[in-house]
């Protein structure tokens, strides 16, 4: 999460071109004083933001929230050995001290042959103007972000007598800054904002059983955002179709996952194809690569690139220009999902896809990582089931990336003769990663990005739903 | 009364009572009801072993204030993270704005609260020396190693922290506390020709780093993480449908954390969107359960002192003999719910607003040899190990993760099963609570609950329970001709 300096509602100075300056040679001031310590190589990464949340419910400000913060972390190499440190404290003390404590930590860890940053030659920057940053998620006035937040509740709670309860309404605001230097010379910063509108209303049946759901609208640029009507008559409709829930006998059915679950899904390859989980045979994809991993119709991409995309950055946690990287083509495993390190461990090259906290070793995160879209609408593969399980949310984390052992909590609605018909929870869904992806049979056209993560609907076969 | 102080932010920022003061009247600037302050100062260390090298080793330091300001039932937040007089002031003034009114005063003085000292360290974990902490995670790295030839990767880590805060509060609230966090962790990966398993076993407290050499080593956590390793290459398909379900005792009170403790805070229940709503002094759970929260064991992971927002933490009985007794609140929804404050107003730093949150929650034990409860399963499923959960408080369903599960038959613990996710209805599980053990146990300190993004560490327990009927999420049908309606 991102955090604010930028109070719209208070007249402060304003973070100017000077500000950006100054913390580019922060970082690279505390790289040379790395160096300068008796560190081989060293990076540094100074992070700062600005967030704004308010939270509406029955129509009433619940919460505000506004605030900015910035941190610093460094990264150290000792020969083959490192250690990072971080703070948020910026004055030349907590520096000195935070540059001191980093190397002498990376004196008691191991030298590891493979070790180190970048080469020089592989780093860089994305040109072009990435669509990223949009100031105008702070161009509306205080009551205009509540009246935001109000909006949506209201439109989900008037679209039918039984929403007589909320979670509220909410608009949300953030912008984030980065900066990375290292001792290759490498210096790189980019901005993104972000916005966000919400609601989750909650429906009561005449027994007293509440059902609760949501709906959202993301951009990086307010003018980009769903209206606020639109956000709470979806919430509305998704949260009205659970109500009168119950369990169904335990059976092997067709199971079409809505594209919000379908994402998480998705999320199970990408876990499986990175590099971390890879190197240590911590995968069920783990020596896969050239194989087949799933059906033909899977095509899956990476893309850091990607124009405006919420995992588009200029370049990775390492400085390394991002990339367009195929992961699974027609069924086929082509790629991993790699870093400097786990390039290095596997004899590969890195994918780009360094992500940097402020502490530790970089990990791998996505860029703009999808399933290819296939033809046919999700209402299609719906009418092609007689008995299945349309699931639209799952409980709890159940996967064993491992053994590729799964088992998760689901509710949905019962398919019955291509229809949806009533609606279903206390339910398991359950099978084995190996080979729950030979057995996608369908993929939706409807891919749509409201993450750095996105699926179409899929409809996979063969897996055992949990009930009675 | 004004007190006086040498401790930590008095001293490390030259704070004042007159400081504190200034800025609690900035907050109530517009008319606030109540204002507070939460200084926070977190210094940590990590350490990670991989392929028996120390290949991450990590510190941090991380400080800030939040500022809150309550009016009616409107909660105005802001937070910095300089210290200075004049951000702290602007984010004060900046919370303030939830508020439309005359100025407020914040009571002059503040009321310290008795100290009380649940983990007196003497020497905190993030200052010990760094090569014990190295030999810790080795000492893990190696005795997993050494378990078994089957286990080909062992990653030992350890984690520590102490944060330093203040809550001052413009009702006179001020409390101090120094709250240590220590954990390690050790994970497996066991591999046969066809079969693999993984393992993960780990624990801590609010300790010294003395702990990890004394009561619980290294050792015992990296044999324990190898052995469920093993023994998950021996694993059959678990069953999938309803059956009896007999948990075993400590972590498995996960099932207590998401099935009823979520559901019984107070915010839930004061915006009537808990499956729990309504049901206070009404039946939730077989006569035999009582189940309460408690932030005041001595060195529990979950246990706090004081709570984030300054009061003292307590006992709280949830459930009494099957009643459903009470909920577990913070300020806001004590006083708009007119009831009690339990002290379990929780946040995960400085930049969040707290909420009611549990501490360590676990059941009383009963009567029965938990060798009994087994022997009285026909077909069903012992689970002694878990991953996580989740619940969905406003419809009560509810799932926790069973990662070492045997199948019972005719009363006798049998095979091993591979992982499935146990599922239920928060308000009735516990009614079919049918024989709860003599042998409660908490867990080894590796809880962290998740709640709106904000993590906090908590604790939970259970004695062995049998529950008559849970479904159970696995891959083998439990009748070979069953299908769907």
């Amino acid at each position: 999460m991102v955090k604010n300096t930028n109070m719209p509602e208070i007249q402060t100075e304003s973070p100017s071109q000077q500000m950006e300056t100054d913390l580019r040679e922060l970082a690279q001031d505390i790289v040379r004083r790395a160096i300068a310590g008796g560190a081989t190589a060293a990076e540094c990464v100074v992070r700062e933001g600005d967030e704004f949340s308010t939270l509406v419910r029955m129509g009433q400000v619940e919460t505000l929230k506004e605030s900015g913060s910035k941190s610093i972390g460094v990264r150290v190499f000792n020969g083959q050995r490192t250690a990072s440190t971080h703070s948020s404290d910026f004055s030349r003390a907590g520096l000195d001290r935070m540059v001191k404590s980093a190397l002498e930590l990376s004196r008691i860890t191991s030298e590891d042959p493979f070790a180190g940053i970048p080469e020089a030659s592989q780093l860089g920057s994305l040109s072009g103007d990435l669509d990223l940053y949009y100031s105008d998620v702070y161009s509306l006035p205080g009551q205009e972000r509540i009246a935001y937040a109000r909006r949506a509740e209201k439109a989900a709670l008037e679209v039918d007598p039984r929403l007589k309860n909320s979670d509220g309404g909410s608009f949300d605001a953030a912008t984030g800054h980065k900066i990375l230097a290292n001792s290759h010379g490498f210096v790189g910063e980019y901005r993104r904002s972000y916005c966000s509108v919400a609601a989750v209303p909650i429906a009561q049946a005449e027994n007293g059983a509440m059902q609760r759901d949501y709906w959202f609208s993301v951009a990086r640029s307010l003018s980009k955002l769903e209206s606020p009507e639109q956000v709470g008559k979806i919430a509305a409709q998704r949260t009205l179709r659970r109500l009168g829930g119950r369990k169904v006998k335990t059976a092997q059915v067709p199971i079409i996952f809505d594209p919000l679950v379908a994402t998480s899904i998705l999320e199970h390859i990408f876990e499986g194809v990175n590099g971390d989980s890879v190197y240590r045979g911590a995968s069920f994809l783990a020596g896969k690569l050239g194989e087949k991993i799933a059906g033909d119709l899977v095509t899956i991409i990476d893309d850091g690139t990607m124009v405006g995309g919420f995992g588009t950055s200029p370049f990775d946690g390492e400085g390394i220009p991002t990339r367009r990287t195929v992961v699974v083509e027609n069924g086929v495993l082509k790629s991993y999902l790699l870093n400097t390190y786990t390039a290095k461990k596997l004899g590969l090259q890195t994918t780009a896809n360094a992500s940097r906290g402020l502490a530790g070793t970089p990990g791998i995160g996505p860029g703009n990582y999808f399933l290819q879209a296939g033809a046919k609408t999700p209402q299609q593969i719906i009418g092609d089931v007689k008995e299945g399980l349309y699931v639209t949310e799952f409980l709890g984390h159940g996967a064993n990336l491992v053994t590729g052992d799964y088992s998760r909590g689901a509710s949905g609605l019962w398919i019955s003769g291509g229809e949806l018909t009533f609606p279903v929870e206390e339910i398991t869904v359950a099978g084995n990663l190996k080979d729950m992806f030979f057995n996608i049979s369908e993929i939706g056209n409807d891919l749509e990005f409201r993450g750095a993560v996105a699926s179409p609907t899929l409809r996979i076969d063969g897996l055992t739903v949990g009930g009675e | 009364m004004t007190v006086n102080h040498n401790q930590f932010f008095f001293d490390h920022y030259g704070l004042t009572n007159h400081d504190l003061e200034r800025y609690l009247a900035a907050a109530l600037s517009a008319g606030g009801d109540y204002a507070d302050l939460y200084f926070e100062y977190l210094s940590s260390t990590s350490l990670m072993v991989d392929e028996s090298m120390v290949k991450s080793a990590a510190q941090g330091i991380s400080a800030g204030c939040g500022i809150r300001v309550i009016s009616g039932e409107r909660t105005g937040y802001a937070y910095t993270d300089d210290l200075s007089s004049e951000r702290i002031l602007r984010a004060a003034r900046t919370a303030a704005l939830i508020a439309s009114g005359p100025a407020k005063t914040p009571k002059m003085g503040f009321a310290e609260k008795a100290a009380r000292s649940l983990y007196p360290v003497t020497l905190p974990s993030v200052d010990a020396e760094i090569t014990a902490k190295v030999e810790l995670v080795m000492r893990g790295d190696s005795t997993a190693r050494a378990y078994d030839p089957r286990i080909k990767e062992v990653r030992a880590s350890y984690a520590d922290e102490l944060r330093n805060i203040l809550v001052v509060g413009s009702d006179g609230t001020f409390a101090e506390d120094s709250q240590p966090l220590a954990r390690m962790n050790v994970s497996t990966i066991a591999k046969a020709e066809k079969n693999s398993g993984r393992g993960s076993s780990g624990g801590g407290g609010r300790v010294a780093l003395d702990f990890f050499f004394g009561e619980k080593t290294p050792e015992y956590f990296a044999r324990e993480a190898a052995r469920q390793a093993i023994l998950q290459l021996d694993a059959q398909e678990a069953p999938a449908g309803e059956m009896e379900v007999v948990l075993g005792p400590g972590w498995p009170g996960v099932l207590l954390h998401e099935a009823v403790g979520h559901g019984l805070e107070a915010d839930f229940n004061r915006k009537q969107t808990s499956a729990f709503a309504g049901l206070i002094g009404k039946r939730v759970a077989s006569e035999k359960c009582t189940v309460v929260d408690n932030g005041t064991m001595p060195w529990r992971r979950g246990s706090l002192n004081v709570d984030d927002e300054g009061n003292s933490t307590r006992e709280t009985v949830l459930i009494e003999n099957g009643i459903l007794k009470g909920y577990l609140s913070d300020k806001l929804s004590a006083r708009l719910m007119g009831m009690a404050n339990t002290g379990n107003g929780r946040r995960e730093s400085y930049e969040d607003i707290p909420m009611p949150r549990m501490t360590n929650t676990y059941m009383l034990a009963g009567q029965d040899d938990p060798q009994d409860i087994i022997r009285s399963v026909k077909h069903g499923v012992y689970a002694v190990n878990f991953g996580g959960g989740q619940v969905d408080i406003t419809n009560g369903k509810f799932v926790f993760a069973a990662s070492e599960a045997y199948m019972i038959e005719d009363g006798k613990v049998t095979a091993p099963i591979k992982g499935a996710t146990l599922i239920g209805n928060g308000p009735d599980v516990l009614t079919r609570v049918s024989m709860v053990g003599n042998d409660l146990k908490l867990d080894e300190g590796v809880g962290t609950c998740g709640k709106d993004g904000q993590a906090v560490p908590v604790g939970v327990g259970i004695p062995t329970i049998k529950v008559d009927r849970l479904t159970v999420g696995g891959t083998a049908r439990k009748d070979p001709g069953g299908f769907m309606q």
